[in-house]
C-alpha cells in the first residue's frame, strides 16, 4: 500500500470511529439529527448513482423515500420482522424505480426533471388521498422501533448505531458496484450514450438499473426513516424534499463518492446551525448556495482539484 | 450470386436513399471480404456518409439490403450491430470524457463478455486489463493511460477512439474519416497501426477518407462515389489512373 492510500484508509477509519462514539457527547435531539443525517446519506448514495455516475436527473427521490417509509410502517404495524421489512422496502422501490427509468429512455435533462417531478407528485397524492392504506393527511402514528434478534432497539443511541452500520454497509456496497464493470458502464452512459451503444453497452439496461438501484437505496433509507421518526405523513415526501436531496448531491459534488455525506451535512445540519437567523434562514441558505454554485459548480468535493490545478 | 459474394463478410445490395428529390444514394452495391480493407472516396456530397449511415442502421434505406455474414442486418440499431461484431469510429471525437484512457478501452470491450449478472460480480477490470494494456502499448498511449480521456489532445483522443473500436476484436470496423483533423506525423502512425491491426488481428475495414495518399497506401481496393452512385472500383492504381475519377474531383 502506498502512503496516500494508508492515509486515506486511516482517515476513513477515524471518521467511522468518531461517528460511532459521537452519541455519547450528544443529547437526544443531537442524536436524532445525526441519525437523520445517516438516513439522508443512504438516500443520497442512491441519487448520486442516478445523477452523478449515470448522468440522469431525478426529482423523485423523496417519492421513493416515502414508498420505503410507508412500506416499512405498514409492515411493522402488521408485526413483520424488520429483517424482512428492509428488503421489502428496497425491492418495491427497485421495481418502481425501473418504471421511472422508462421516461428517461425517451427524454433527458429538463424534460426528465419534469417527468420525475410528476412521479413525486403522484406519490404524494397517493400518500395523501388513499386514507384506507396510508392514513391520508394524518399519516401513520406510533411506528414501532425495530426488534432485532429479540431485542427492541428503543434507545436513540442504539438506533443511531444501527442506522450508521446500515449506512456504512450500503456505502461499501455502492463502492463495490461503482468499481465493478457496471460502474464503468454507468459512467459511459453519462459521458457519451451514442458511443456507449456503438461498443455494445446497452443504454436501456443501464438507465433502468441506475434508476432502480438509486430508488432501492431510497427505499432502505425510508425503512429507517419511519421507525426513527415514529410518525410519517405525506408532507415529509414532497418535491421540496426531492429538491433538497438533489441539492445535497450537487453541493457535495455530483459523481464524487463522498458527495452525499458532505451534502447531507449542509442540507440536514446547516438549517439547525442557522436557527439563530430565524426567518432569515432561508435567505441566508439560498445566498450561500448561489455563491457556491457560481464559484464552485463542481461541488464542495471539487475544491481540492480546483486548488491543485491552480 | 457469384461464389465471391457468397463468402463476403459484408454484402451491400442496391441501396437507395432519397431526401425529397435528391438521390443521396442511388443504387450502390458493394462487398467486403474477410480480412480486406476497402476504401470509399468521393467528393463532398457524393453520398459516402449516407451510405455509411445506412450500413450502420442510422438511416433507413428506401430499398436495398445489408447482409453481414449472410444475415440481414438492414436497419439494426448500433447496439445490435456492435454485438454482432461490427465496430465503428466517428468523424467527430467520441470518447468517454471523464473515464481514464484505460477505462475507455475496457468499457469498449467489457459488454462482450459473460452476462450482465456475471459482470456485476466480475473483477473491476472485467478480465480485460491485459488486453487494454496491449492496445495502449500498440497505440503508444502508455504515458496518458491513467489520464481522463476528455483532457487529452485531439490526436490522442482520436487514437483512443480508434483503439476502442478494436477492443472487442470486431470482424468489421467502419472508420469515418480517421485522418480528419490529425497532424501528418500522426497520420503516418495511424496508417502503420491500421495495417498492423489488419495483419495481426485479421480485422476487415471500410474506410471513408479524403486523404488520398492515406487511402491509396492503406486499402487493397477502393470505391469512388459520385452523385450517389459508384463511379469506379478497383485497386488504388486503377482508381488513380481512372479519368472519370479525376473529373469528378476536378469538376466538369
Amino acid at each position: 500500500m502506498t502512503l496516500p492510500r494508508i492515509l486515506r484508509w486511516g482517515a476513513l477509519a477515524i471518521a467511522i470511529a468518531a461517528l460511532w462514539l459521537l452519541p455519547t457527547t450528544l443529547k437526544s435531539y443531537g442524536i436524532y439529527i445525526l441519525t437523520l443525517w445517516c438516513v439522508y446519506v443512504i438516500a443520497g448514495l442512491g441519487l448520486n448513482l442516478t445523477v452523478g455516475y449515470a448522468g440522469q436527473i431525478s426529482l423523485g427521490q423523496a417519492g421513493f423515500l416515502g414508498i420505503g417509509a410507508y412500506t416499512a410502517a405498514l409492515l411493522a404495524k402488521l408485526g413483520v420482522s424488520y429483517l424482512l421489512i428492509v428488503p421489502a422496502s428496497a425491492s418495491l422501490c427497485f421495481a418502481i424505480g425501473i418504471g421511472l427509468g422508462f421516461p428517461a429512455l425517451r427524454v433527458q435533462h429538463h424534460y426528465l426533471a419534469f417527468a420525475t417531478l410528476g412521479f413525486n407528485m403522484l406519490c404524494f397524492l397517493v400518500f395523501r388521498n388513499e386514507d384506507w392504506l396510508t392514513g391520508g393527511t394524518f399519516g401513520i402514528n406510533d411506528i414501532p422501533r425495530p426488534v432485532l434478534f429479540g431485542y427492541r432497539i428503543t434507545r436513540a443511541a442504539d438506533f443511531y448505531q444501527l442506522t450508521l452500520v446500515m449506512m456504512i454497509a450500503l456505502a461499501a456496497l455502492m463502492a463495490l458496484l461503482l468499481r465493478s464493470p457496471w460502474g464503468r458502464a454507468f459512467a459511459a452512459l453519462r459521458d457519451n450514450p451514442i458511443r456507449a451503444e456503438s461498443v455494445g453497452i446497452s443504454t436501456t439496461f443501464y438507465t433502468l438499473m441506475a434508476f432502480a438501484i438509486g430508488a432501492a437505496f431510497a427505499g432502505v433509507a425510508g425503512a429507517l426513516f419511519a421507525p426513527l421518526v415514529g410518525f410519517i405523513e405525506p408532507a415529509s415526501f414532497t418535491v421540496t424534499n426531492s429538491l433538497a436531496m438533489l441539492l445535497m448531491v450537487i453541493v457535495g459534488g455530483s459523481g464524487r463518492f463522498f458527495a452525499p455525506a458532505i451534502g447531507a451535512v449542509i442540507v440536514v445540519l446547516l438549517p439547525e446551525w442557522l436557527r439563530f437567523a430565524a426567518d432569515w434562514y432561508l435567505a441566508v441558505f439560498g445566498f450561500l448556495i448561489v455563491v457556491m454554485m457560481v464559484w464552485l459548480p463542481g461541488g464542495l468535493l471539487s475544491l481540492p482539484d480546483r486548488i491543485a490545478r491552480r | 450470386m457469384t461464389s465471391d459474394t457468397m463468402t463476403a463478410l459484408l454484402d451491400v445490395a442496391d441501396i437507395r436513399k432519397s431526401y425529397g428529390a435528391i438521390k443521396a444514394v442511388d443504387g450502390v452495391s458493394l462487398t467486403v471480404a474477410a480480412g480486406e480493407i476497402l476504401g470509399v472516396i468521393g467528393p463532398n456530397g457524393s453520398g459516402k456518409t449516407t451510405l455509411f449511415n445506412t450500413i450502420l442502421g442510422q438511416v433507413a434505406p428506401n430499398s436495398g439490403r445489408v447482409l453481414f455474414e449472410g444475415e440481414d442486418i438492414t436497419g439494426l440499431p448500433s447496439l445490435r450491430l456492435a454485438r454482432r461484431g461490427i465496430g465503428r469510429t466517428f468523424q467527430s471525437l467520441q470518447v468517454f470524457g471523464r473515464l481514464s484512457v484505460r477505462d475507455n478501452l475496457i468499457a469498449a470491450g467489457q459488454e462482450f463478455l459473460d452476462t450482465a449478472t456475471q459482470r456485476l460480480f466480475a473483477k473491476p477490470d472485467a478480465g480485460l486489463g491485459s488486453r487494454a494494456d496491449e492496445m495502449i502499448a500498440l497505440f503508444n498511449l502508455g504515458h496518458v493511460a491513467k489520464r481522463e480521456a476528455g483532457r487529452l489532445s485531439y490526436g490522442q483522443q482520436k487514437l483512443v477512439d480508434i483503439a476502442m473500436a478494436f477492443m472487442p476484436a470486431p470482424r468489421l470496423v467502419l472508420l469515418d474519416e480517421p485522418c480528419a483533423g490529425v497532424n501528418p506525423a500522426l497520420i503516418e502512425e495511424l496508417l502503420g497501426l491500421l495495417l498492423r491491426l489488419n495483419q495481426d488481428q485479421g480485422g476487415s475495414f471500410i474506410v471513408i477518407e479524403h486523404n488520398m495518399d492515406f487511402v491509396m497506401r492503406l486499402c487493397g481496393r477502393v470505391i469512388c462515389m459520385a452523385q450517389g452512385a459508384v463511379l469506379a472500383e478497383g485497386t488504388p492504381d486503377q482508381i488513380r489512373a481512372n479519368k472519370a475519377v479525376l473529373e469528378a474531383y476536378l469538376g466538369d
